[in-house]
């Protein structure tokens, strides 16, 4: 099946983007990259100490991952803005996945700070992939200020509470004219597969693999979810009636 | 004179530029990147780039997340 997933001047042919944070060690994380099939990783950015390593980085180099630095932590514009323009200095990319959150209980974006640095990264010719409320409104005000693909949460950040509004999800869809990826929330398969039959093009998770039980197997069942998802979107499902309906001939 | 690397006082000779700092404290030169007083420093930078007494500098990294 050729369907490939198009942000800004990239093709991919994996519809699940994953997050590494939260693996328990570099080769629990590796499986689980390798199950799920994807081809577009974020990793965060943060103080080098002596002994640190990028060990992260030559994983996803090993594997043939791009990286997808983000900005998590960052309260304000300012300060996301400066994150993105380290991480294309660190990793030489100009993609970032523009996170501005408004708080550490929720870690809800910041929708006022997340505009104003997304027009600011925009200009400064950064692809910018914000990580974005389940407003239909900002959604498209995202769009308009030049970003590459919307990323609307299903419930907040490693609670895998799925989709909780998906109506809104489905009124970002149809407004759109970038990829709306669904990011934040997933918590099992049928999250996952959700997202897709409510028309998402990609759906990026993290928590839900690396802190399962087994993630390599949750990776498994991720890749397989978004697959169904996709294909049960693109079949046209049958509309949901109130009375029963005979699949059998009546004699 | 003194600096403040990652949160950290050092001392560092008079006249350090970025790369000096970093080659200094031991600190590794890919896949990494600097902001000197809240501004990159892009990497081609770093060796003709003074730092000041007083200064802030931040070297980040890659490491898991998000």
């Amino acid at each position: 099946m050729d369907d490939p997933l198009i942000i800004a001047d990239r093709e991919y042919t994996s519809r699940l983007i994953t997050g590494t944070g939260g693996a328990a060690n570099l080769s629990v994380l590796e499986r689980a990259l390798v199950a799920s099939g994807t081809e577009l990783t974020t990793v965060s950015l943060r103080r080098v100490d002596a002994q640190g390593g990028t060990g992260v980085l030559q994983v996803l180099a090993r594997l043939g991952i791009d990286p997808l630095p983000n900005t998590a932590g960052c309260r304000t514009a300012a300060e996301a803005v400066l994150t993105a323009r380290l991480a294309r200095e660190a990793l030489g990319t100009n993609w970032v996945k523009l996170e501005v959150i408004a708080d550490d209980r929720t870690l809800l974006p910041d929708p006022v700070e997340l505009l104003d640095a997304a027009r600011t990264l925009v200009d400064d010719g950064f692809v910018v992939l914000p990580y974005t409320n389940d407003d239909p409104v900002l959604a498209l005000r995202l769009e308009e200020a030049g970003c590459a693909a919307v990323m609307p949460l299903g419930s907040p950040i490693g609670t895998g509470l799925g989709i909780r509004n998906p109506h809104n999800i489905e009124l970002i869809v149809a407004r759109a004219g970038v990829p709306v990826i669904l990011d934040a929330g997933i918590g099992t398969a049928s999250d996952a597969a959700l997202a897709m039959e409510l028309g998402c093009a990609a759906v990026l998770l993290a928590t839900a693999v690396t802190r399962a039980a087994d993630p390599e197997k949750m990776a498994t069942a991720m890749r397989s979810a978004v697959i169904a998802g996709r294909l049960a979107r693109s079949a046209g499902r049958i509309p949901q009636r109130f009375w029963a309906q005979a699949s059998s001939p009546p004699r | 004179m003194r600096i403040t690397v990652n949160g950290d006082i050092r001392d560092v000779a008079d006249g350090a530029t970025v790369a000096d700092v970093l080659t200094v404290l031991g600190l590794p030169t890919t896949g990494i990147a600097v902001a000197l007083d809240g501004e990159v420093v892009p990497r081609a930078a770093h060796v003709a780039t003074p730092v000041s007494a007083g200064a802030v500098l931040e070297v980040l990294t890659a490491v898991q997340g998000g």
